[in-house]
């Protein structure tokens, strides 16, 4: 469970703050898009939520874990647990396909036995175990974004977050990458999705944060882009 | 061992994408080690300069063997009388003479032999060769003369001779090569730790992908930083190596092959001092890579 509570958080001390005391709630196992413009406090959310920032006030709770809180020794720890997908993909370009799968497996230690056997299996959740021996440069943006995606859930994390994951592609492949997490989400990890795409939200029909400089100004189950 | 490949892996790639300053860091790194190291053989030198009484008195007397030819040893090796009748006079001389030590041609011989053990010099001499001293410390080592002026020319003295002041020179030389190549080893240092800072900044630069992507994959503190730390240390080491081997080229060629057979008169430092100058070489090349790598990893690289 993810719990925001009265979070207020600026990049700069005298600046207007990006969130503003800000609070909600997320369960295990839900589908949550954020939506908003840009720059209106979506990303800080998640970035929050990775301790890639901390909150000057309130309280940023994973599963009663206090984010805010925790030392810088066990941030590792917190990050493996959850899995982080961008609209840039962020693949080594140098890794074949399934090379940067195992990367995630590689820097956390695991063995050569594991990697084996669970990076084919990731690979064919996404649908890329043929395209296994692939250089990123080889793949389209949809496929790319898909080994992006087999990279965050490697690890098996519980929550799944996707910042703007379709801002580079075309809407067919959007269409296909959000099937891949709505998949992904009906076998029970949380997914958190930041977006601007008001066609994927209204198609959706999941919940809907809609954040406005720094605030919360609408939270709907089932919910469109825009009022409905 | 899959975890061994994995870090090797990315410690090479990170050694590749940077070569150029790969191949500075461990210049640098030799440079300033063989200056170090050259500094620790001058200290050895000088240390195989001195000889066992050195540190320990100001004049010594040395008295007249069979083969002695001034005119004060006309008479033959020095007596027992004329030996008893030195250490009243010196006895009588305290408090100036705080110490008085009798060296035997047995006892000369001896330490002679353990000096020169590397020369070929100790092959050919045999005790009765050397003279039997008298070695004196004083209270006021200022006022030497006065005790050279007494025993100067007597009967039964060869010679009495304050080494202190003829190899005080050549000390004062070698001292202040010692300080010069310690002064550059130091700059050189200097230099080289602004260096690892350097390379790690643009390492960190040139795998700030790859960086990103482990912060965000939960990668500890300790695997983000180890390849950093291992191609600062891999600089250092192979730094160290090359000083090591320059070491030895002074050694081995500039002062067994070039300079041992100009100077006969002195023992060399032996390879002892060449084997320990490396090892200190190496080992506070790889202590300094060690620490500065450890901050500088620290301001270019959030976990």
């Amino acid at each position: 469970m993810i719990k925001f509570e009265n979070v207020t958080m600026a990049y700069r001390k005298d600046g207007h703050p990006a969130l503003d005391d800000v609070s909600f709630q997320i369960d295990d196992g839900e589908f949550v898009f954020l939506v908003g413009q840009s720059g209106a406090g979506k990303s800080t959310i998640l970035r929050l939520l990775i301790k890639e920032e901390t909150a000057q006030s309130g309280n940023v709770l994973i599963d009663e874990v206090n984010i805010g809180n925790l030392k810088e020794k066990d941030v590792p720890k917190l990050r493996r647990n959850i899995g982080m997908v961008f609209q840039d993909f962020r693949l080594l370009p140098e890794k074949t396909v399934a090379e940067n799968v195992a990367f995630a497996l590689q820097v956390l230690n695991k063995s050569h036995e594991e990697i084996r056997q669970t990076v084919p299996a990731v690979l064919d959740l996404v649908g890329l175990l043929d395209k296994a021996n692939r250089k990123p440069e080889q793949l389209s943006g949809g496929e790319q974004q898909r080994v992006a995606i087999a990279r965050a859930l490697v690890n098996r994390p519980a929550i799944l977050m996707a910042d703007e994951p379709s801002g580079n592609l075309d809407p067919d492949t959007t269409v296909e990458i959000m099937r891949l997490l709505d998949q992904i989400n009906k076998a029970g990890t949380t997914v958190i999705m930041a977006t601007h795409d008001a066609g994927i939200v209204d198609q959706m029909r999941k919940r809907v944060i809609e954040i406005t400089n720094g605030a919360i100004v609408r939270d709907q189950i089932q919910g469109g882009y825009g009022y409905s | 061992m899959n975890r061994f490949r994995f870090v090797m892996e990315e410690v090479w790639q990170g050694i590749s994408r940077s070569i150029t300053l790969t191949i500075a860091l461990v210049a640098t790194f030799a440079i300033s080690l063989s200056l170090l190291g050259v500094s620790l053989l001058v200290g050895s030198q000088v240390n195989e300069m001195k000889d066992y009484w050195f540190d320990k008195v100001e004049v010594s007397i040395f008295l007249c063997t069979a083969g002695s030819d001034t005119p004060s040893c006309a008479n033959g090796p020095a007596t027992e009388e004329q030996k008893s009748q030195i250490r009243t006079d010196l006895e009588a001389m305290q408090p100036l003479v705080a110490e008085i030590f009798f060296e035997s041609q047995q006892d000369a011989y001896n330490r002679f032999i353990e000096r020169f053990k590397s020369s070929p010099i100790s092959a050919n001499v045999t005790p009765d060769q050397l003279p039997e001293s008298f070695r004196i410390k004083l209270s006021n080592p200022e006022e030497f003369t006065t005790v050279v002026n007494k025993f100067l020319s007597r009967p039964g003295i060869e010679a009495v001779r304050d080494q202190r002041a003829t190899l005080s020179k050549l000390f004062s030389v070698l001292g202040g090569l010692q300080a010069l190549s310690l002064g550059f080893a130091a700059a050189m240092l200097v230099v080289t730790s602004l260096l690892v800072g350097n390379t790690i900044r643009v390492t960190a630069y040139a795998r700030r992908r790859e960086i990103g992507i482990m912060r965000l994959v939960g990668a500890s503190k300790m695997a983000l930083r180890l390849p950093f730390l291992l191609e600062a240390i891999f600089g250092a080491l192979l730094g160290g190596l090359i000083a090591a081997g320059i070491l030895s080229f002074v050694k081995g060629y500039l002062v067994d092959q070039v300079i041992a057979t100009s100077f006969t008169f002195t023992s060399f430092f032996g390879w002892d001092a060449v084997i320990t100058a490396s090892l200190i070489c190496i080992g506070s090349g790889t202590l300094l890579a060690f620490i500065t790598a450890w901050f500088g990893i620290a301001r270019h690289l959030k976990v």
